[in-house]
């Protein structure tokens, strides 16, 4: 075992529902296997929100597929653990993962047109989990989905529960899919990126909605996103992704306002909020690296304001800073300035 | 005052809309009113924001900026002159004055030609720029040293480049033209926001230098607070508010711009405690409500907005002028967000 820490281990927790550590995923190309996710570890607690922040290719959907159990063929899972309750997900045999997981972990894409099944009515698609899950009769099913269609806050879902996905709007069929996720009152509730298509306003009222089930149901709620300021709102905790690797893990406020990662404090400051108007913004020099050519050592060095030589000899593990409510995978934690 | 480069006065665009009834709803035909009565200024070397939800008219506004669109009735000028009355060649000679930057750097370059016959090619139809292959080929380098790029990239394809390094290939080709407006619609939203700072810069960058004019069609409130001068607001084909960046921002006069400037999330989780959450959705612009557009969702509506179209409202610093151009602060509301002690007048 590597010194580092994994976050799970830290206090002792009776609300933790979710623990994934060290998840590793590969995807086989035709010259060779890119690594996408690469030793990701972090918890999810009951009634909690923790983001996962990262910008396009970080890793941080592919962690949401591989716990989800959905990753694509050519992806493949090759370490780690997905602990749900006390049963590993990953070594379970197919029919205890299924048993488990589907009513316990569900998932609300970004795109719900393509998430929704285009040529059943959305009463029939919404009644599925109850009917597979609990054994409930058509009839009982479908009372159930109307039920469902109302706590989302879809108007008139008794005369609405036999339309299809088509004839719903964004903002409709985003209510549709959450749903169908916490129909089984999930104790998991992964959200990949649920509001990018969507108007702000409606956005709003989704964020709103997500927040009162999370409430309502205590379920735990890990939020994909790649908006600093969703996450400024909604997460208590947030761990952010770079090049397939959590770079830093904390609370959402301390980790904002007191970023002990260069990679964190360069996002912070590339936010047109925190620029005078009129001045030039601050950015990130350069692009992420090739995944399927990652340096030794640190994965942010080409990037790095603070690369020293031993950023680029040696590859910096997740370690517990200030006092273990948070961890930086950066040798030099402290030297990164407040945002 | 500086003097309007475009000046956009009470523009409307309908479009007839076979078989697309209302959503869940019947299939007749309908009249889609995009544009409805839509008047501004764009001034020079000044970038304006346009902001709105889907389905507000910002695309068709931008399409009719373009020329793209012929309006049904209103007027649109370029220093003064009517660009939809020319034909022929004049009329060439004036595409030219506008360009686009689109949203999305992957689907907007030709796969198969490389960056610098992507840049060149606009010459093809505007042949009398750059006559010269030693001309063409020497501006090609200009252009993408003035965007950041290096003058070998004009041998390689667009696959090579990275999301931001493309948007500055359409950044170069908008200006091969030396075009005086660039019409922006989205232009970062699908690059990373680390990426989105570096192609916000130069955009900056190169208005300081050449004197272009933008129109900046956004989504993010924080990227047209931060760009743009002045801002003009659509829902469902009006422009119910326009102003300066400042103006809008701080004291918005309508109920839609407060809404939805409340509802971007910010960097302060308190901020989402006097939250104003909407209910509902824009409704169909094929069916849009009667009088104000946005009764139907407005917390301050009353019977009036429901018969009547909303006056234009307009804030004045000093109280005392009554301006009819579209300079100052003003609102389409029969009740807008006054609040503080200064001058309210209805134009």
């Amino acid at each position: 075992m590597t010194p580092a820490m994994t976050p799970a281990a830290a206090p002792p927790d009776t609300d933790t529902v979710l623990e994934v550590s060290g998840l590793s995923v590969e995807i086989r190309t035709e010259d060779a296997a890119v690594r996408a996710v690469d030793a990701v570890s972090f918890t999810a607690r009951r009634g909690e929100t923790l983001a996962l922040l990262g910008e396009s290719g970080c890793g941080k959907s592919m962690t949401a597929l591989a716990v989800a159990g959905l990753l694509d063929p050519v992806a493949e899972v090759t370490a780690g653990s997905v602990r749900l309750a006390d049963v590993d997900l990953l070594a379970a045999d197919e029919r205890t993962r299924r048993a488990k997981a589907g009513p316990e972990i569900a998932i609300v894409f970004q795109d719900a047109l393509t998430a929704l099944n285009p040529v059943y009515p959305v009463g029939v698609q919404l009644a599925e989990p109850f009917r597979i899950h609990r054994g409930l009769s058509r009839v009982q099913a479908r009372r159930a989905a109307v039920e469902l269609m109302a706590r989302v806050g879809i108007p008139e879902p008794g005369a609405r529960v036999d339309s299809y996905p088509h004839q719903f709007s964004g903002g409709m069929r985003q209510r549709l899919l959450i749903a169908m996720a916490v129909a089984l009152r999930p104790s998991v509730l992964l959200a990949d990126e649920p509001t990018t298509a969507l108007d702000v306003t409606v956005q709003a009222q989704i964020m709103r909605l997500l927040r009162d089930l999370r409430t309502e149901h205590r379920m735990a709620v890990v939020l994909i996103t790649h908006d600093l300021a969703l996450v400024a709102e909604e997460a208590d905790r947030v761990a952010i992704m770079y090049a397939g690797r959590v770079v830093e893990t904390g609370p959402v406020d301390e980790v904002f306002a007191a970023p002990r990662h260069p990679y964190s404090k360069g996002l912070l400051d590339s936010m047109p909020a925190k620029a005078r108007p009129g001045e030039p913004l601050r950015s990130i020099g350069g692009s992420p690296p090739d995944l399927s050519a990652i340096p030794p050592g640190c994965v942010y060095q080409d990037r790095c304001p603070r690369v020293r030589d031993r950023c680029r000899a040696e590859r910096p593990p997740l370690r517990a800073v200030e006092g273990g409510r948070r961890a930086s995978a950066c040798f030099y934690p402290h030297e990164v300035p407040n945002a | 005052m500086p003097d309007p480069l475009v000046e956009v006065r009470d523009v409307t665009k309908t479009f007839s809309v076979r078989g697309a009834g209302r959503a869940g709803g019947g299939r007749s035909a309908g009249r889609l009113r995009a544009l409805d009565g839509v008047s501004f200024d764009v001034r020079r070397g000044e970038t304006l924001g346009l902001v709105g939800e889907s389905g507000c008219g910002k695309s068709t506004l931008a399409r009719t900026l373009l020329m793209l669109e012929r309006p049904d009735s209103g007027t649109v000028r370029f220093d003064g002159t009517d660009p939809f009355a020319l034909g022929g060649p004049e009329l060439l000679a004036w595409r030219r004055r506008v360009q686009m930057v689109f949203q999305d750097p992957f689907d907007s370059l030709n796969a198969r030609m490389s960056a610098g016959d992507i840049i060149a090619e606009p010459w093809r139809t505007h042949r009398t720029l750059y006559p010269t292959a030693r001309a063409r080929s020497a501006r090609v380098r200009e252009l993408l040293d003035l965007v950041g790029l290096r003058p070998g990239d004009a041998d390689r394809y667009p696959q090579e480049f990275s999301g931001g390094q493309r948007q500055r290939i359409g950044i170069a080709r908008a200006l091969a033209l030396d075009p005086d407006v660039v019409v922006c619609d989205e232009p970062v939203s699908a690059l990373d926001l680390s990426v989105q700072a570096q192609v916000l810069n130069l955009l900056a960058q190169l208005q300081d230098r050449l004197g272009v004019s933008y129109l900046l069609i956004s989504h993010d409130l924080s990227v047209i607070r931060h760009v743009a001068d002045r801002v003009a607001v659509m829902y469902l084909g009006r422009l119910v508010e326009s102003g300066t960046t400042e103006q809008v921002f701080q004291r918005p006069l309508h109920p839609y711009t407060a809404a939805l400037i409340s509802a971007a999330p910010t960097m302060d989780r308190a901020g989402r405690a006097g939250r104003i959450v909407l209910e509902g959705e824009i409704p169909s612009p094929l069916n849009p409500p009667s009088g104000c557009r946005f009764r139907t969702r407005c917390w301050r509506a009353t019977e009036v907005c429901a018969t009547g179209e909303p006056p234009r409202v307009e804030r004045s610093a000093s109280g005392t002028s009554i301006s009819t151009d579209s300079h100052g602060h003003r609102a389409e509301c029969h009740h807008p967000l006054i609040g503080e002690p200064d001058e309210l007048v209805t134009v």
